[in-house]
């Protein structure tokens, strides 16, 4: 139960910490010129000041700073995240919208860049020096030195306009309706040249990092000690080696659902996915201070919940941990 | 670098020109012969999502594009650019112009069944029109009632004599109905119906999914007979520009409105045979692009400077290598499609010539200091457009070859907006005048004195010249056509003497369409209008 009290450590310290975090990104907004009001007449392309005054009174812009944020804060305690000025409705609701779309194709790139960032790892580390290891560390860095835009639009060209094998963007058909499994694969089809995008970059350090630690407990006392048994080479890499060397991968994991949550804005954008990423970039340019705090919220909190995993994962990998030595 | 950037743009814009010269030719060929094939889908790219969906609460072709479609409008621009009914059957006005009647088109029902009458024209005239949409508020100032005779009858009682000229070319932007029986209960600005339009058009609302898509389906039970032709319309939002010319040559979208892709990407497609890229169908909403001067800056308060600026751009230059034939030379206030009102002389016009600017600033006594520099100016361009952000480049680099240093300042719209017309924190800035087909709806209060601190696109340059806020008063209530034409050439020479802006470049919305859809571009408000008779060919 000792990894429950150090996750539940954890949690505890995070709360302050989304505090500090929603604080600053409410003040850092306040120095952006122009307000929602503005952005709305810039949609509009024109509008009377009478109107515009009637609409900040309509957004409570006509308080000060400090009422604003406090307004904002007392109703945070009570888990109401305010209403969303673009959207005209509760910003959970527009959330709740955006985040299936945006845990899928997290997911799906995550669980691709680490499959394979494994696989190849392992791979590139037996073969060390070899041609494995040059040609597949030549493509990790291929990958990671390509801009993710330009890799989605290529795959586009390539695969939607010439090949024709996959849409270039959305989430799903809408020209014709699919229910059950239908709907699924459907969606699936137009996950691939997305997750293959946001995935590649990742794939690129996963590979680094899983050759990097297998080289290094290759050579470890206990692993000489695994072959001087006479255990198959095999059984060696699988139980000994592998599971060893993952606990920086881990590590890492749990660092990158954060970014990946907001990074994905430029796939989403590419691929004209509804996430939280293109979400968040709106608001932005909307000055829909809502809506932006409701989205750093929740991103906080799937980057607390994942590295509460990690935390327990880390037990599993490493029992140490647990026992407390 | 820059000279690589005007090499390539310019290949890409003369390839353009030939290659629209020959396709805008080439559908209409085909129109005549064919009939009209029912049922389909017609997907429609939409760039960027909007508050609402109203266009009876927001003027903008962003709401146009969708709810122009659903809702219906009481006039509307024929293939001439004249006014043509659509909800109202025929109008007049009376002697002194102070109450003008519009009498409705019978048998026209709501999406829900309801009957369209006079109490729906009433109650969004006086509560949207005249309280709440953009550009509306100041048409329908002096709108005191809408009285309703009959069920079929509206009179629209003014304070002020009303031209009906004016009002019924700026009533096909300003004068969409909404359904009183929808909205009379609470709070307009949060109906849902203005993110679920009801309308009586020819298509009706299915379904928003924020950032992803909206569905509107042929409405059964539409007053012209027989249309609409298409089964639905579906709206893709694709925010990315790139992305969104991969659909469109993927087939997944079939038309991208108002400049929706890069300039570069339009001129790809208009070399394949599949797409047809026309300035044809904008005509109803062209757009000039300006330098507005900030008279704080006792630099740009001398008219010298502001001619000297103006005849160190080289204009034709800069269109023929970064817009091609997507735009021409601008004259004024009042762009040239605009046949009920371009004046015949536009008044004095600043054809490049750097040794008169350098004499100008001279003259001004803005003598050149070491360096060869003799002032900076802070340029604050309006990110509405890539166009935009190349001409504060081409502003910035000829400005500097007669002595004066730019800073480009860049802002995303609400900042745009924000300090250019509330905070008055530019010296320069550059974006976009939209003319909507009478300059008294939205571009005489670019000049008019007296504009409310923070309203933005009118006159906040710290300029106030009698002379033209006569004339514009005057034209305002002037209800003789050609006394107006006249009054509004008087203008346009004013506000070209006195140069508070310049309008060096005008240009038209481009649109990207596929090659199988039949019936476009055939109005100038096209992109706007109800699509009652589009239709895709097999």
């Amino acid at each position: 139960m000792r990894i429950l009290s150090l996750a539940g450590r954890r949690l505890a310290a995070s709360v302050p910490t989304v505090l500090l975090i929603l604080i600053g990104i409410f003040l850092l907004l306040q120095f952006a010129p122009g307000d929602t009001v503005d952005a709305m007449m810039a949609q509009m392309g024109g509008g009377d000041a009478a109107t515009a005054r009637e609409l900040r009174k309509f957004y409570g812009l006509d308080l000060s700073v400090a009422a604003q944020l406090g307004n904002y804060l007392w109703r945070l305690v009570r888990f109401d995240l305010g209403f969303s000025a673009i959207y005209g409705k509760p910003v959970v609701t527009v959330i709740a919208e955006r985040l299936p779309a945006t845990l899928l194709l997290m997911i799906s790139a995550l669980s691709f860049a680490f499959f394979f960032g494994l696989v190849l790892g392992v791979v590139a580390a037996r073969r060390v020096n070899k041609w494995p290891d040059t040609l597949i560390s030549t493509l990790g860095l291929i990958f990671y030195a390509t801009p993710s835009f330009w890799f989605g639009l290529m795959a586009i060209v390539v695969f939607s306009i010439y090949l024709q094998w996959f849409p270039p963007g959305g989430l799903e058909d809408i020209t014709t309706v699919n229910t059950g499994l239908w709907r699924v694969l459907d969606i699936a089809r137009h996950l691939v040249l997305p997750t293959l995008t946001l995935g590649f970059i990742y794939l690129a350090i996963y590979l680094r990092i899983m050759r990097a630690s297998m080289l290094e407990v290759q050579n470890l006392d206990f692993v000489r000690t695994a072959r001087a048994k006479g255990l198959d080479e095999t059984r060696v890499v699988v139980r000994h080696v592998l599971r060893n060397a993952l606990l920086p991968m881990v590590t890492l994991i749990g660092l990158q659902a954060g970014t990946m949550l907001g990074g994905s804005v430029v796939v989403e954008s590419v691929f004209s996915l509804p996430g939280l990423g293109r979400l968040a970039y709106e608001s932005v340019i909307q000055r829909d201070l809502n809506t932006l705090l409701g989205i750093v919220f929740v991103s906080a909190l799937v980057v607390i919940a994942v590295n509460f995993v990690t935390d327990l994962l880390y037990a599993r990998l490493d029992p140490r941990i647990t026992s407390g030595v | 670098m820059s000279f690589n950037r005007i090499e390539m743009t310019r290949r890409a814009a003369l390839m353009t020109s030939a290659a629209i010269a020959a396709n805008v030719v080439a559908p209409w060929r085909a129109f005549a012969q064919e009939t009209p094939r029912k049922g389909g889908v017609f997907t429609v790219h939409y760039g960027a999502e909007q508050r609402q969906l109203n266009p009876s609460l927001q003027a903008s072709t962003g709401v146009y594009i969708i709810g122009g479609k659903i809702q219906e409008p009481l006039v509307d621009l024929d293939a001439a650019g004249q006014p043509v009914g659509v909800l109202a059957e025929s109008w007049e006005s009376s002697k002194d112009g102070k109450s003008i009647t519009f009498r409705l088109r019978k048998g026209v029902t709501w999406h829900d069944g309801k009957p369209f009458t006079s109490a729906d024209v009433a109650f969004t005239a006086l509560e949207m029109w005249k309280k709440i949409l953009n550009y509306g508020s100041t048409l329908q100032l002096f709108l005191t009632a809408v009285d309703t005779p009959d069920a079929h009858t509206a009179v629209f009682r003014y304070e002020r004599p009303m031209p009906l000229h004016l009002l019924l070319r700026a009533l096909p932007d300003l004068g969409y109905v909404s359904a009183k029986h929808i909205y009379e209960a609470g709070d307009i600005r949060t109906n849902p119906a203005n993110l679920a339009p009801v309308g009586t058009g020819p298509f009706k609302f299915v379904q928003y999914e924020r950032g992803q898509h909206i569905i509107a389906d042929r409405n059964p039970n539409y007053w012209r007979n027989g249309q609409p032709y298409l089964d639905r319309i579906v709206w893709r939002v694709v925010t990315d520009r790139s992305a969104a010319a991969a659909q469109v040559e993927a087939g997944q979208i079939l038309f991208s409105p108002f400049s929706g892709l890069t300039i570069s990407d339009s001129a790809r497609l208009a070399k394949d045979k599949r797409f047809i890229v026309t300035t044809k169908g904008n005509e109803g909403n062209p757009r000039t692009n300006t330098i507005e001067f900030n008279f704080r800056r006792k630099e740009l308060a001398d008219l010298r400077v502001r001619q000297a600026i103006a005849h160190a751009i080289n204009i034709p230059f800069f269109i023929e290598n970064f817009l091609g034939d997507f735009a021409k030379v601008g004259t004024g206030p009042i762009p040239s499609v605009s046949t009920d009102f371009y004046p015949a002389d536009n008044g004095p016009q600043y054809a490049y010539d750097k040794a008169l600017a350098a004499k100008l600033l001279d003259e001004a006594g803005f003598k050149a200091g070491p360096g060869g520099t003799r002032f900076s100016l802070r340029l604050l361009p309006a990110p509405w457009g890539e166009d935009i952000s190349l001409f504060a480049t081409f502003i910035q680099q000829s400005l500097s070859e007669v002595g004066i240093r730019v800073e480009i300042v860049r802002n995303d719209g609400g900042g745009f907006l924000k300090q250019v017309y509330d905070d008055h924190a530019f010296d320069l800035a550059s974006g976009w005048h939209q003319y909507r087909n009478d300059p008294a709806v939205s571009t005489t209060v670019w000049y008019r004195s007296g504009q409310p601190k923070g309203a933005p696109w009118t006159n906040q340059w710290g300029w106030t010249d009698p002379v033209i806020d006569k004339i514009i008063d005057d034209a305002a209530t002037e209800l003789d056509p050609a006394k107006r034409k006249a009054l509004y050439g008087e203008f346009v020479r004013r506000a070209n003497t006195e140069l508070p802006i310049w309008t060096p470049i005008e240009q038209l919305f481009l649109s990207v369409i596929n090659a199988k859809v039949r019936n476009h571009s055939n109005t100038p408000r096209w992109g706007s209008s109800t699509w009652h008779d589009l239709w895709i060919a097999e």
